[in-house]
């Protein structure tokens, strides 16, 4: 069993990294619950605010790494131009998908609008997390505050699974794929 | 330090945070645009080749973010600003951000 280099660092950039936030992203309905649940229901201690505030940073965090390894790592393998005399595009994804009418939408929509919505989720939990870090229990003061980070982590989540549901469609399609090959289990009938 | 010294009392960080989110979505907007659409403009934000224009859209986006940011939040630090109008400027900024970074929108501006 085994997969090639750039499927690994795929593998890093969409599930390690993207399917982690995505998963994160039901503890921060948690977190949202504490700043507007009533006071009598549920008032989060000063550590509990603060452990929220940390939670939302490594929120933002899994969101940059997501984005940097996708834009820095696999796209440029993603959108690889093959010499004048190849045919066989198997090694060059955009121009796979681009070859055919019946796949070209997931370039021409799914790839053109993923790589620029998935960064509106870092920016967004970045700008969540200063606020909680910063506020804390005090965002139970701030209605219209609670109302923005509400928006924002909604928005996060949006671009976040929108972005994961192109690239793992973007990889069924035509997958990133080459590169040395990394050994995960040597078969019992070699 | 207690719950009440660590109170920041007034609202003004938090409205910079918000605010230069949708100050980073319509940049982000704008600036997937002209990439699309103004070959010049591509090239200029083609600034790490194998990423492409890409590059330079985000890098640069990130960068009016972060100088956003640190203006407002220098600006409103020690006042109660109208949360209300942030956000719905906000709303309106990042509303058009998206927008501007849909394909189908992108192509409908550009005639194609």
């Amino acid at each position: 069993m085994e997969i090639t280099f750039r499927d690994a660092v795929t593998v890093m950039h969409g599930m390690a990294f993207g399917g982690l936030l995505l998963l994160t992203f039901s503890g921060a309905g948690i977190a949202l619950y504490a700043i507007c649940a009533p006071a009598d229901s549920w008032t989060p201690a000063a550590r509990e605010n603060r452990f929220l505030g940390w939670y939302f940073s490594a929120m933002a965090a899994l969101g940059w790494l997501t984005v940097f390894a996708g834009a820095y790592l696999v796209y440029p393998w993603y959108r690889a131009r093959p010499p004048a005399s190849t045919t066989d595009l198997s090694g060059y994804p955009q121009r796979l998908l681009m070859s055919s009418p019946t796949t070209t939408g997931w370039h021409d929509i799914g790839m053109e609008w993923k790589e620029h919505l998935a960064w509106f989720a870092p920016l967004c939990l970045t700008a969540v997390a200063y606020i909680f870090l910063r506020y804390g229990a005090q965002l139970r003061r701030y209605k219209e505050m609670r109302n923005a980070v509400i928006g924002l982590v909604a928005l996060a989540f949006f671009a976040a699974a929108f972005a994961g549901f192109f690239g793992a469609m973007l990889n069924k399609n035509a997958p990133v794929r080459g590169g040395a090959n990394i050994i995960l289990m040597r078969s019992s009938h070699e | 330090m207690s719950e009440s010294l660590a109170m920041p009392g007034t609202n003004g960080k938090g409205a910079a945070a918000v605010l230069a989110v949708g100050v980073a979505s319509v940049t982000l907007g704008v600036f997937t645009l002209a990439g699309d659409a103004i070959p010049a403009a591509a090239s200029f934000f083609n600034v790490w080749n194998p990423t492409g224009p890409l590059s330079g859209v985000t890098g640069f986006t990130i960068l009016i973010w972060l100088a956003a940011w640190g203006f407002l939040s220098r600006r409103w630090a020690a006042r109660n600003v109208n949360f209300h109008r942030i956000n719905l400027a906000a709303l309106v900024m990042i509303a058009a951000g998206l927008l501007l970074t849909f394909p189908p929108v992108m192509d409908l501006l550009q005639g194609k």
